[in-house]
């Protein structure tokens, strides 16, 4: 079929969507963020594993625990989306196969990523489930 | 044009071309921990679910990570973590535009191995001195 769009017509909006240093940015915040957030975690999962699970319940029931947890797990949810991202990219060249592994990848850190916060906020606010 | 098709393309130099050095396996251990550290993420996520669930369920996943091979796991994700940690900022500091020569990058690599190394052997031995393990 014959296209009757002009050469300015079909290169117009072909370029750079315009949003990648923000996006660039957001990464490195995002990044420079996990490394206080997840070392504070290690110190917690050391702090966890001494305590059974009211201990456990009441450690999570602390707002700045709580509020850290939630950061901490929702920022490595995104990062880990981000960096998976990059692998399919680099690694998957068929299309459908591409665009199937994405999807999976968002579902993967998507549903886990927001479980885990909602547990967190639920333990937080409820006491935990006795 | 036909014949340019099925003839095979030249290709440009892939991983079999180049002798292994430091920098390069530093970055492919970045990716690779990284990887690594997703099934880490979904650990914690069934951590905080198994926590709002209730006591028996709890008390499950403590079984599951508390067995021989769940602290295998976590201690590769312990070395995942902190190599995947020294090699972000690695990262971080060549976007500020510092340790880009060729010395400076290798020992950049070779700090990221040792702390990894140090650091997760620290953790464990606390773990092990507050009687976690």
């Amino acid at each position: 079929m014959a296209s009757y769009r002009t050469p300015l017509g079909r290169a117009r909006g072909l370029g750079s969507a315009k949003h990648g240093a923000a996006e660039w940015l957001a990464e490195k915040y995002v990044t420079l963020s996990l490394v206080p957030l997840t070392l504070w975690a290690v110190f917690g999962v050391l702090r966890l594993a001494t305590l059974d699970y009211a201990g456990a319940v009441a450690w999570v029931s602390s707002p700045l625990n709580a509020t850290l947890l939630v950061l901490t797990i929702a920022l490595s949810f995104w990062h880990m989306h981000r960096g998976m991202r990059v692998v399919v990219e680099d690694y998957i060249h068929k299309k459908n196969s591409k665009l199937a592994l994405l999807l999976l990848n968002f579902i993967v850190c998507g549903l886990p990523g927001a479980l885990a916060v909602f547990s967190i906020l639920k333990v937080a606010f409820g006491g935990g489930a006795y | 044009m036909s014949e340019a098709r099925i003839r095979e393309r030249p290709t440009s130099p892939h991983l079999t071309v180049w002798r292994w050095h430091i920098t390069m396996a530093a970055s492919i251990l970045h990716r690779v921990t990284g990887v690594g550290l997703y099934l880490g993420a979904l650990i914690v996520a069934a951590w905080a679910v198994a926590l709002a669930s209730g006591p028996e369920a709890y008390a499950d996943f403590r079984g599951l990570i508390g067995s021989p091979l769940g602290k295998l796991v976590l201690f590769g994700m312990t070395l995942s973590f902190f190599y995947h940690l020294a090699s972000g900022v690695r990262h971080a500091v060549w976007d500020l535009g510092y340790g880009l020569k060729v010395r400076s990058a290798n020992a950049l690599a070779m700090a990221s191995f040792a702390f990894a190394i140090a650091a997760s052997l620290a953790v464990w031995v606390i773990a092990f001195v507050t009687g976690v393990l």
